[in-house]
């Protein structure tokens, strides 16, 4: 009742209650960037919910049919910009796949390295900001400090804080130095203490409890029904991670634990993904210990990467090469493949159908939160209006991979 | 992995006769192509089957041929979780055909088709909420078409004098440049002007 048609009590008798719309974003803290929820309110519970999505389009499947396969993978960076490496990893499969090309053990041991690091990269933002949506001011600014030490990993390894361009196809851009593995190390055995920290912080905390637990409950049928993937699916009770079902890079000679949920709401899911910051330190660690021994070239050497800078002073084949390489690029086989990672959100899949030429015919960026903001109306219904930041805060949506 | 695959393929070849059209095992994943009209009933199929149990769907979208007279294929990629394994599969349709929805077997084929349509142009019969998703309010054409310029048509700027974003045709200073990297004596189809070799005759 906005009062708007004048009182009419005395004609209807009885006061009509319309629902309230309000529009939720898209300048809305809690709401993760750019998402504008339409909401319908019956007092503070939620009927229905909206989602209007879109509004950082970039068109980045269509500018990527213009460039060649190489100048493509940065692309990868700016989707979910929360975990960089992870993305690129999908496109580089996906054209070692239809390449047949072999990468070498040192770079794939370096690439499982940095995926774990932007597993946690994600997971500290995502934990601390959720924690945010519902309340608490201290674990963000906790939780960045790390994130910062980590940015400065990627740092040393490629030069940008944020939009690496690491993963190349056939291995990665370069070595890692020893002593920026050694200090991978230093921090990896320091971390456990922080995440201690943030654990005391939040896991008993009240609020953040009253805030969390029976909100947002995933059932197993939910997940079918909606297409979830990563924590959305492990915060209810099952196992389902494609770096165990469906092994890629060198996944499978790690040791690690999935850690599952129980009862599938927003606290489960973050303690899973609190488990899952101690899995990935385990991995990191383990993948440290095997970089140590294991030395040797960093890319496969051939057609899709560049030749050796020395060799390029004596050898003309290789400058001929290298020029073509970063002019032309290089040319992938005619075939369609999918090719998914397990990133920190879930299942990133980059279907790309190759014409033989030296750009993909089509490439689609299969992003996991683009399912889990659809089952974002399933979700809110019934709950109140301050439990939305917290659905959104625990669905992990960041627009860059949603809105492509 | 590629055996299992085969089997699969030719269990579901053999079960669905009528939907199957061809299907192979290339790159480690199975293929399979669908006629437009059986898309839902064997999507039903998959999910209920015991051995295929295609339970969750991962994606759909759009490819665009226009050189071919269907002109679009759609691609459907399902994911088993209890069996482990992946499908996908294509529908090859003309411009102006309509592909039955997924909605009512895969609740998540919503916004995957809505995008489709957003993209291509491609409709769904059955759909009860076909509109645009990724594009502006307003927004004209289907961007992902090969017919459709990569800078678009319009841009929108905020206007001072106005005091509202308006919407003006693209000007661009220079031209957008799709640069061609093929070199001429291996792909190029076009012969540049006074390269032109003599009639071998």
């Amino acid at each position: 009742m906005d009062g708007s048609k004048g009182f009419q009590d005395a004609l209807t008798g009885e006061q009509k209650i319309r629902n309230f719309n309000i529009n939720f974003g898209p300048q809305h803290p809690a709401a993760h960037g750019v998402l504008r929820l339409v909401l319908e309110l019956d007092g503070e519970i939620v009927e229905r919910c909206d989602p209007h999505i879109g509004l950082l389009h970039r068109g980045t499947e269509k500018l990527m049919e213009s460039r060649t396969y190489l100048q493509n993978l940065p692309y990868f960076d700016r989707l979910d910009y929360v975990a960089p490496m992870n993305q690129e990893h999908a496109w580089c499969l996906a054209i070692e796949k239809l390449t047949g090309t072999q990468v070498p053990r040192r770079a794939s041991l370096i690439r499982v390295l940095y995926s774990e690091i932007g597993r946690i990269l994600n997971h500290l933002l995502n934990i601390t900001t959720q924690a945010m949506d519902v309340g608490a001011l201290t674990p963000p600014l906790w939780g960045f400090e790390e994130r910062e030490k980590l940015m400065i990993f990627y740092e040393r390894a490629c030069g940008a804080r944020l939009h690496a361009a690491y993963f190349r196809p056939g291995g990665v851009h370069q070595d890692l130095p020893d002593a920026l593995i050694e200090d991978i190390d230093q921090w990896a055995q320091e971390f456990p203490a922080v995440m201690d920290d943030i654990d005391g912080l939040l896991t008993e905390n009240r609020i953040f409890k009253q805030r969390n637990a029976d909100i947002g409950i995933v059932t197993e049928d939910d997940i079918l029904k909606y297409g979830f993937s990563g924590v959305m699916v492990r915060g209810s009770g099952l196992a389902w991670d494609l770096r165990r079902s469906q092994p890629y890079e060198c996944y499978d000679e790690f040791d690690f634990q999935i850690p599952v949920g129980n009862n599938g709401d927003c606290y489960d899911r973050y303690l899973v993904r609190m488990e899952e910051m101690r899995q990935s330190l385990s991995i990191i660690r383990q993948a440290i210990a095997k970089l140590r021994v294991e030395k040797g070239d960093v890319l496969a050497r051939g057609k899709l990467t560049p030749p050796k800078r020395g060799d390029m002073k004596t050898s003309m084949e290789a400058l001929i090469h290298h020029f073509k390489l970063y002019t032309e690029g290089f040319h992938v086989p005619q075939g369609e493949v999918y090719a998914a990672v397990e990133a920190p959100k879930g299942e990133f899949g980059v279907y790309l159908v190759a014409d033989g030429t030296n750009k993909p015919y089509r490439a689609k960026l299969r992003a996991p939160g683009f399912l889990h903001l659809q089952a974002m109306d399933h979700m809110c219904k019934g709950h109140q209006l301050a439990d939305v930041a917290a659905i959104i805060g625990t669905m992990d949506v960041v627009f860059g991979e949603i809105d492509r | 992995m590629s055996d299992a695959l085969n089997e699969l393929g030719a269990h579901i070849a053999a079960e669905r006769t009528d939907c199957v059209i061809a299907w192979d095992v290339t790159h480690g994943e199975l293929n399979l192509d669908v006629a437009p009209a059986n898309i839902a009933g064997l999507v039903d199929f998959l999910r209920s089957d015991k051995t295929c149990r295609f339970s969750s769907l991962v994606d759909i979208t759009g490819v665009d041929y226009p050189e071919r007279p269907k002109r679009f294929d759609v691609v459907y990629h399902l994911l088993s979780m209890y069996q482990n394994h992946r499908i996908r599969l294509r529908v090859s349709i003309r411009e102006d055909d309509m592909v039955p929805s997924i909605i009512d077997i895969h609740p998540s084929a919503n916004w995957f088709e809505r995008e489709v349509f957003d993209m291509f142009g491609i409709l769904f019969s059955g759909h009860p909420d076909l509109r645009r998703i990724l594009t502006d309010y307003g927004f004209r054409g289907y961007p992902l078409r090969k017919d459709f310029p990569t800078t678009g048509y319009t841009e929108v700027r905020y206007d001072e004098a106005e005091k509202r974003v308006v919407y003006e045709p693209v000007s661009l200073v220079q031209e957008y440049r799709q640069f061609d990297f093929m070199s001429p004596w291996e792909g190029a189809e076009y012969i540049l002007p006074g390269d032109e070799k003599p009639e071998a005759s």
